[in-house]
C-alpha cells in the first residue's frame, strides 16, 4: 500500500494545469488514489458482466471484444432514458462557476476534478459520435474517439466524484455531475471495470441482506454486546425484536452502525430511545441494510438491493417504517425507493404511536427519517433530558450531502443536538448545509488503499472543522450518516486528531434519562460522564 | 488554437460579407436568402433540440435542494429553494431564469497556506447578467425595424436605455454595457489558468461573433449613420415576404447582418441552447415532494431480487440456533 504523505505535505495543494492540454494528458494513476479491481466471484453473484480477476496497475484490463461498442450502445440507451443525463452534456457553457466547489479539486488540485472538467471526459466522447458538431469538428469542436486511455480515465475521474452534487447548487442551469458519475459508472460496470470495496459490500448485501455480509445469528449477537453495555450504563434490560410480525414499526439502518466504533455508540442510541418510548417496533435481519452500495454500480443494482425493505415491511405486516441514520441510504429513500418499488399502499401514513404527529410529509413512501421522529417527540416534551451529560463536549454538525442536497433535512438533526448537548457551534456558513462538503469518501470510495485520495477529498471539511476547532475548542463532530461516521473519523485522525466523531442519536442516548436507570456515571462509550472522572 | 481558430473565422465572416457585398454586389444574397435561411434554421433547431430533450423522460425525481424540507409543521420550510409545490419551484425557476440565482451564490475558493478560505465572487453573476439583460433589451429595441407604429412600451424602452442622452443619436447605455460584458467574459476566460484550461473553441466563438455584432451595429448607429429608413425598408420587406433591396444602405448593415444570421444558425447546434435548457433543468424544476406523491418512471422494469424466502432457505438453521422466527419449520 502506498504510504500516506504527512498532512502538512498533503495540504500543500498545486493549482497550476498542467501544460498539455488536458485531452493529451492521459490519466496517471498515482498509487494511493484508486481502488483495487472487483473480484470475479463478487461480480459473478450478482450476474455482472465480464467477471474477473483484474488489477488497474496491470496494462491489459482484461476488457471484454468490443467494448467500444458496448459503451456507445449504453450511451445511446442512457440517453434515451435520462433526460439529466442529455441535457447536462448538451448545455454547459463551461462558465467555470462549479470548478472550485469540489472537493477533490480543493483537495488535489487537478483540473480534471473539476465538475466541469469531470464532465467534459464524457461529454468529449458524447460529442464525438452523437453529435454533429463533434463529428465534423473532431478535437476543434471539443470531441474525441472513445479509447483504451479515455477509459481508464473516465475510470480513475469517476471514482473520484462522490456525487455528492455540491457543484450542481453552483450551476446557473443546475447541472449535477453526480449524474454524469452515474452514468459513467454504468458504462464502466458493463465492462466488468468496478472497485473492490463497492462490489463486495453489493454481493454481500444481495445475498445475505447487508453491506458487511453480517448473517443473522451474527446481527443479533452483535446487538447483545449493545445490550450489556446498555445494561452496565444504565441498568436498564433493553430487549429488541428481530423479525417479529405484526410489530408496528420496522427499523431499518446502515449495517455499518452495528459493526464499528463510533457507529455502535449511535446504534445504542437507537435501542435506548425505542426502549425507552416502549416502541412496539422490530429489527430485521433481511432487511439489515439501509444503505446501498449498488447505488454507485448501476441504477439496475441499486433497485435490486432495495427490494428487501418493502418486501421485509409486507412479510412482517408493519404499519410503517422509520429510517436510521445515513446519507446515501435516505438520498435513495427520498428520491428513488417510491419510484422503484411503490406504491407502499400496504402501509399507512406514519404517526407517532407516541405525540399523535402524522407525518405528512412521508405519506406516500411511509418512511420516516429517525431525526423527524426524534425532533417531534423532543418538541412535545415527550423525552427527559439531560444535556448536561454531554457537557464534555463541544459540537458542530457535519451535514451529509445527501441529506442536506437530496432531500433538504437541515433543521431536524440541529434541533435534536440544540436539545441534547449544551455546546453547539456551526462550522462556516459556506461549509454547511446546501453548501456542506462532502466527508471525501462516500460513493464506496472509503476503502484504505486509496487513503491519500480520501484525505484530499476530506480536506475541505477537516479544515472547517479545524476551524471551529481552534475558535471554540469543538472536540466532537456530529453527523447523521453511517459512512461519516467511519470517513470522518479518519478524516479527522488525520487533519484534525483533537475531534471526535459521534452519530445523533449517540448523543440523545447519553442525555436522555430513562425510566428506572441508574445513577450514570459513563457515557455510552463507557468513559467516565463530565463530573465523574475522578470516581473511576 | 481554441482563441485563434474562432477569432479569424470571425473576421473571415465580416470579410466574406464585406466582399459579397463590396465587390459581388450579392444583396440579395446576404440581404434576403442568407437571413431567411439563418432564421428558418434558428426556428426549426431550436423547437427540435427542445422536442429531443423532452423525449427523453426524467425517470426519478432529483431536485437539488438548496434548503429546508417541508416537514414537521413548526420547522420553518424553505419554500422556494427546497418547493414543496408549484408554486414554489415557479418562484424558483423565476429566480433562476431572470435573476441568475444559483450563479449569484458564486464564491471563490481558495487555499492559503493550509486553510481553505472562501471568498466572494459576484462579478461572474455581474457580468453574466448584464451580458444577457443588455442583449435582451437590444432584441426588444430592434422590434422597432419590424412594428409599423412603435408602441409606447418601446419608446419607453428606448428612452430609459437612452437615459444618459449624450450625443446624436442617443448613446444607448446597453450597446456599452454589452462589449464591456463580452469583454470581460473574454478576459476572464483566459486569465483564470483553469478557465482558460477547459475553455473549447465553441466558447470562444460565440463571444466573438457577439462582440463583432455589437461592434458593427455600434458603428452603424454613431458613427457611419447608415440609412435607417432604407433599412426598415428591408425589415418590413422581409416580414410581407416580398421584401425589396434598398438603396443606399452602407455594407456595414450588411456585416451586421450576416453576423447575426451566422448567430442563429449555429445557436441551435451550440451551448447557447442552454437558453431553452435551463427550463428543463429536472434539478431545478421539479418539486421536492417525493415522499408525498410517488413519482413513476416510464421505462420501470422488474429485476432480480433475493427473496426473503431465499434468504431463509440460506440461513433457516442459523436463525433458529438463535430463536429467530422463520416461515418455515
Ligand atoms: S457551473 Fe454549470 S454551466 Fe458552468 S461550467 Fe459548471 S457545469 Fe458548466
Ligand atoms: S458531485 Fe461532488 S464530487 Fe462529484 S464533481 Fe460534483 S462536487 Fe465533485
Amino acid at each position: 500500500m502506498a504510504k500516506l504523505p504527512k498532512p502538512e505535505e498533503l495540504a500543500k495543494v498545486d493549482f497550476k494545469p498542467p501544460k498539455t492540454g488536458w485531452m493529451d494528458t492521459p490519466a496517471n494513476l498515482k498509487p494511493g488514489t484508486f481502488c483495487w479491481g472487483a473480484k470475479a466471484k463478487n461480480l459473478q453473484v450478482v450476474d455482472f458482466p465480464n467477471a474477473r480477476d483484474w488489477n488497474p496497475t496491470e496494462d491489459d484490463w482484461k476488457l471484454p471484444k468490443e467494448w467500444e461498442g458496448t459503451v456507445l450502445e449504453a450511451m445511446a440507451d442512457r440517453l434515451s432514458k435520462y433526460r439529466s443525463f442529455k441535457l447536462f452534456l448538451d448545455i454547459c457553457v463551461r462558465c467555470g462557476a462549479c470548478a472550485d466547489k469540489c472537493h477533490f479539486f480543493i483537495g488535489t488540485g487537478d483540473p480534471k476534478n473539476m465538475p466541469v472538467l469531470r464532465t467534459e471526459l464524457l461529454r468529449s466522447v458524447y460529442k464525438k459520435y452523437f453529435t454533429n458538431s463533434g463529428k465534423v469538428l473532431g478535437k476543434l469542436g471539443g470531441a474525441r474517439e472513445l479509447t483504451y486511455d479515455v477509459l481508464k480515465e473516465w475510470w480513475y475521474y469517476f471514482y473520484q466524484c462522490t456525487e455528492c452534487r455540491r457543484c450542481s447548487v453552483f450551476c446557473p442551469y443546475g447541472i449535477d455531475t453526480a449524474e454524469i458519475t452515474l452514468m459513467a459508472r454504468e458504462f464502466m460496470n458493463l465492462l466488468g471495470l468496478n472497485t473492490d470495496w463497492i462490489s463486495g459490500p453489493v454481493s454481500n448485501c444481495y445475498t445475505k441482506g447487508n453491506h458487511l455480509g453480517l448473517e443473522p445469528h451474527t446481527i443479533t449477537s452483535s446487538v447483545e454486546f449493545f445490550l450489556d453495555d446498555i445494561e452496565t450504563i444504565t441498568g436498564i434490560k433493553v430487549e429488541p425484536t428481530f423479525n417479529r410480525k405484526g410489530a408496528e414499526i420496522l427499523f431499518v439502518t446502515p449495517s455499518g452502525d452495528l459493526f464499528a466504533d463510533p457507529g455502535t455508540y449511535t446504534a445504542m442510541g437507537y435501542l435506548m430511545l425505542f426502549h425507552e418510548l416502549g416502541l412496539d417496533y422490530t429489527w430485521s435481519t433481511y432487511a439489515s441494510e439501509g444503505g446501498n452500495f449498488g447505488f454507485f454500480t448501476s441504477n439496475e443494482m441499486a433497485k435490486r438491493l432495495h427490494y428487501k425493505i418493502y418486501a421485509e415491511a409486507k412479510r412482517l405486516g408493519v404499519k410503517y417504517i422509520i429510517g436510521g441514520e445515513c446519507g446515501h441510504m435516505w438520498r435513495l429513500i427520498h428520491q428513488y425507493l417510491d419510484t422503484w418499488h411503490g406504491p407502499a399502499d400496504f402501509l399507512e401514513v406514519p404517526r407517532s404511536p407516541v405525540t399523535g404527529t402524522v407525518f405528512e410529509n412521508a405519506c406516500s413512501t411511509k418512511m420516516v427519517h429517525v431525526t423527524e421522529f426524534t425532533a417531534d417527540l423532543i418538541k412535545n416534551g415527550k423525552l427527559t433530558l439531560d444535556p448536561s451529560r454531554n457537557d464534555h463536549l463541544k459540537l458542530t454538525y457535519h451535514d451529509s450531502c445527501n441529506t442536506a442536497r437530496g432531500m433538504g433535512l437541515l433543521e431536524e438533526p440541529r434541533y435534536v443536538i440544540r436539545n441534547v448537548c449544551n455546546h453547539f457551534y456551526e462550522m462556516p456558513e459556506n461549509t454547511i448545509r446546501e453548501k456542506t462538503f462532502c466527508c471525501g469518501s462516500g460513493t464506496g470510495l472509503n476503502a484504505s488503499e486509496n487513503m491519500e485520495l480520501r484525505m484530499q477529498g476530506g480536506l475541505p471539511r477537516a479544515n472547517a472543522v479545524k476551524h471551529v476547532h481552534e475558535k471554540y475548542g469543538v472536540n466532537m463532530l456530529a453527523n447523521i450518516c453511517a459512512i461519516d461516521r467511519a470517513t470522518l473519523k479518519a478524516s479527522m485522525d488525520y487533519w484534525v486528531p483533537a475531534v471526535g466523531v459521534t452519530g445523533v442519536h449517540e448523543l440523545v442516548g447519553n442525555a436522555m434519562v430513562m425510566t428506572g436507570e441508574k445513577e450514570r456515571t459513563q457515557d455510552l462509550r463507557l468513559e467516565p460522564l463530565p463530573g465523574e472522572e475522578g470516581n473511576e | 488554437m481554441h482563441i485563434a481558430v474562432p477569432f479569424f473565422t470571425v473576421i473571415f465572416l465580416v470579410l466574406i460579407a464585406y466582399a459579397g457585398i463590396e465587390a459581388a454586389h450579392l444583396h440579395v444574397l446576404f440581404g434576403i436568402v442568407i437571413p431567411y435561411a439563418a432564421f428558418t434554421v434558428f426556428v426549426l433547431g431550436f423547437i427540435l433540440r427542445v422536442r429531443n430533450w423532452g423525449r427523453s423522460p426524467v425517470p426519478f425525481r432529483i431536485p437539488t435542494t438548496c434548503g429546508q424540507q417541508k416537514s414537521l409543521p413548526w420547522i420553518k420550510a424553505s419554500t422556494v429553494e427546497n418547493p414543496s409545490s408549484t408554486f414554489g419551484v415557479i418562484v424558483r425557476m423565476a429566480l433562476e431564469i431572470l435573476f441568475f440565482r444559483s450563479l449569484f451564490r458564486n464564491l471563490k475558493t481558495e487555499m492559503h497556506e493550509d486553510r481553505v478560505v472562501y471568498g466572494s465572487a459576484k462579478w461572474l453573476w455581474l457580468a453574466g447578467l448584464a451580458f444577457h439583460w443588455s442583449f435582451l433589451i437590444i432584441v426588444i429595441r430592434h422590434f422597432r425595424f419590424f412594428l409599423g407604429d412603435i408602441p409606447f412600451v418601446l419608446e419607453m424602452v428606448e428612452g430609459l436605455d437612452a437615459f444618459l442622452q449624450i450625443g446624436a443619436p442617443l448613446l444607448y447605455t446597453t450597446d456599452i454595457i454589452i462589449l464591456g460584458a463580452v469583454t470581460y467574459l473574454f478576459l476572464r476566460r483566459v486569465a483564470i489558468p483553469q478557465l482558460k484550461y477547459i475553455s473549447l473553441a465553441a466558447d470562444y466563438f460565440p463571444l466573438f461573433l457577439i462582440f463583432g455584432i455589437a461592434l458593427s451595429g455600434v458603428l452603424m448607429r454613431y458613427f457611419f449613420k447608415v440609412h435607417v429608413v432604407g433599412v426598415k425598408t428591408l425589415t418590413m420587406g422581409w416580414l410581407s415576404l416580398s421584401p425589396v433591396i434598398p438603396e443606399n444602405v452602407g455594407v456595414i448593415f450588411y456585416i451586421h447582418l450576416f453576423l447575426i444570421s451566422v448567430l442563429l444558425a449555429y445557436f441551435p447546434f451550440s451551448k447557447l441552447m442552454h437558453v431553452g435548457g435551463v427550463f428543463l433543468s429536472p434539478t431545478r424544476n421539479l418539486i421536492n415532494n417525493n415522499r408525498m406523491k410517488r413519482h413513476v418512471n416510464p421505462w420501470d422494469y422488474p429485476v432480480h431480487v433475493h427473496t426473503y424466502e431465499e434468504y431463509e432457505e440460506e440461513f433457516r438453521d442459523k436463525m433458529k440456533s438463535v430463536g429467530l422466527p422463520v416461515e418455515k419449520e
